[in-house]
């Protein structure tokens, strides 16, 4: 218990303190796991609504398969971008591993199929709900899917957040991909790790709390601006 | 309003992008001893000021390091088993090998010292007077310097651990901290390099029991890996570090870092057979 009170106070010390280290581990968490949320959403959010609108052969072995990819460990993630960014690997001479670019694709990587198979189950909710509506203004499945996507973009936050959520906690991919190298792939997943790993369990347990708040704060901003657009009706 | 979200994400991902671009960097594959111990938060600026080229390490057992030096995912290995070394040399993947310096292995365990080993200064009795006890030793298992020196000693001690193993004999394999939690965990004998061991917080009852042994001695090694096999290897910076590890100013670095006015490594490039 000694340990997580002074944990408490360690964290209020670091982020008072305004350690020129630490806000760089943040800031490089908060850019990695952002851009990984916007790639995966470019590829998911489409992807699940085309799943919600659209029937075609193979759509249920399709749903199955994203469904199972939530599931997939990071570490075997990271292991797979690993052996592909790899020098000796299909894509090395692109030099990208060990490089904040390959902490992004695992992430993107992992998070993509929940943020498809998440809108999809959303989506098709609400596809039920306006089928008719939207196919009376002659609509095909197909151009539905920008509507239903513009349409449920309030319920697609919350499917955001989670896809952020899984990125921000995740270290058995960066870690394998990014090297854990100070002041260049470090974040604060890894800092955690390596803290741990030296046994100063309170500072690693403080870097918790600060990432706690970090992910706090994001799901607060997220949460503010959502509530703003619908309040004005936009 | 919505947009605007979506352009602060895009935003983001903008700053992301550009991430190359500033001095020349090199990559060094190194353990996590010297990593955990400190000993590069300490030297690597020194050498970045005076050379104006930035280490990037990444800290891993020795194995999985001179794997990284295999596959051309670094440009410098920096490492501590001298066979697994001279191997790396002898199958052209990078080389020559220099000698940079040397540290100790220390033998670990509960206070309450089960196996009444402590004290003692000869490493392969204690192994023996351990598996004798049955006493819990954790062991890497992840193929690292200090684990190839473990089973040497085990080996020296003519103990087959493998008969030991889930019982009184457990592999962890993990890194010497995770290790070193796990043997305070279990009240466990434990071989953990003097630096990793030294700047080590989450001791509990652990504490050093057998030292000073010859047989405990541990050599650090650095290499270049080998630009012919992997062409994008930034052979002139990484042998800049490696010249710069061996001369006087490196040396003098690495025999600078004090934990507790202790000193650490002990640089030993110009020891012949090193």
């Amino acid at each position: 218990m000694q340990d997580i009170g002074s944990a408490f106070a360690l964290a209020f010390g670091l982020i008072l303190s305004g350690d020129d280290g630490l806000a760089r581990i943040v800031g490089l968490s908060l850019r990695v796991s952002l851009t990984a949320v916007g790639i995966a959403a470019l590829v998911g959010l489409p992807l699940g609504a085309l799943l919600a609108v659209a029937r075609f052969p193979g759509r249920q072995a399709l749903v199955v398969a994203l469904n199972a990819l939530m599931g997939l460990p990071p570490v075997v993630a990271g292991l797979v971008i690993y052996i592909a960014l790899s020098r000796s690997g299909p894509f090395g001479s692109l030099g990208l591993l060990f490089t904040p670019t390959a902490m992004v694709i695992a992430q993107a990587v992992l998070i993509a199929p929940i943020l498809a198979a998440l809108s999809r189950q959303v989506l098709e909710a609400m596809w039920d709900e306006y089928a008719e509506q939207l196919r009376s203004f002659g609509a095909g499945s197909w151009r539905a899917v920008p509507t239903l996507l513009w349409d449920g973009r309030f319920l697609l936050t919350t499917v955001l957040l989670a896809g952020f959520g899984r990125a921000s906690a995740e270290v058995g991919a960066v870690m394998v991909v990014g090297g854990n190298i100070e002041g260049f792939t470090r974040v604060m997943t890894t800092a955690i790790a390596l803290e741990t790993s030296k046994g100063d369990l309170p500072l690693a347990l403080a870097l918790g709390v600060v990432l706690m708040a970090i992910v706090l704060g994001v799901n607060a901003l997220a949460q503010g601006l959502r509530d703003l657009a619908a309040r004005r009706g936009a | 309003m919505f947009r605007r979200l979506f352009l602060g994400l895009g935003l983001a991902m903008a700053t992301a992008l550009p991430l190359a671009a500033q001095t020349q960097s090199i990559t060094v594959s190194s353990t996590t001893s010297t990593e955990q111990s400190g000993l590069f938060g300490h030297i690597l600026p020194i050498f970045t000021q005076s050379t104006d080229i930035a280490v990037r390490v990444v800290a891993l057992g020795t194995g999985q390091a001179l794997d990284v030096g295999r596959r051309g995912d670094a440009d410098v290995v920096f490492v501590h088993d001298k066979d697994a070394e001279e191997r790396f040399v002898a199958e052209g993947f990078g080389g020559p090998r220099r000698a940079v310096m040397f540290n100790d292995f220390v033998i670990v365990g509960p206070a309450g010292d089960p196996a009444r080993v402590n004290g003692l200064r000869d490493s392969v009795e204690a192994l023996r007077r351990i598996a004798a006890a049955r006493a819990p030793f954790i062991s890497r298992g992840d193929r690292s310097g200090t684990h190839a020196a473990e089973l040497r000693l085990w080996q020296q001690a003519g103990i087959d651990v493998a008969t030991g193993r889930g019982a009184w004999y457990r592999e962890v394999g993990q890194g010497m901290g995770p290790a070193l939690n796990t043997a305070a965990a279990q009240n466990a004998y434990i071989l953990a390099d003097r630096g990793t061991w030294l700047a080590f917080r989450n001791r509990q009852e652990l504490r050093i029991v057998t030292e000073g042994d010859e047989r405990l001695f541990n050599q650090y090694g650095v290499m270049l890996v080998n630009p012919q096999r992997h062409a994008h290897v930034k052979a002139e910076a990484g042998q800049r570090f490696i010249d710069w590890l061996v001369s006087p100013a490196g040396q003098e670095a690495i025999a600078g870092y004090k934990i507790n006015g202790e000193q650490l490594f002990f640089p030993n490039a110009n020891r012949p057979g090193a």
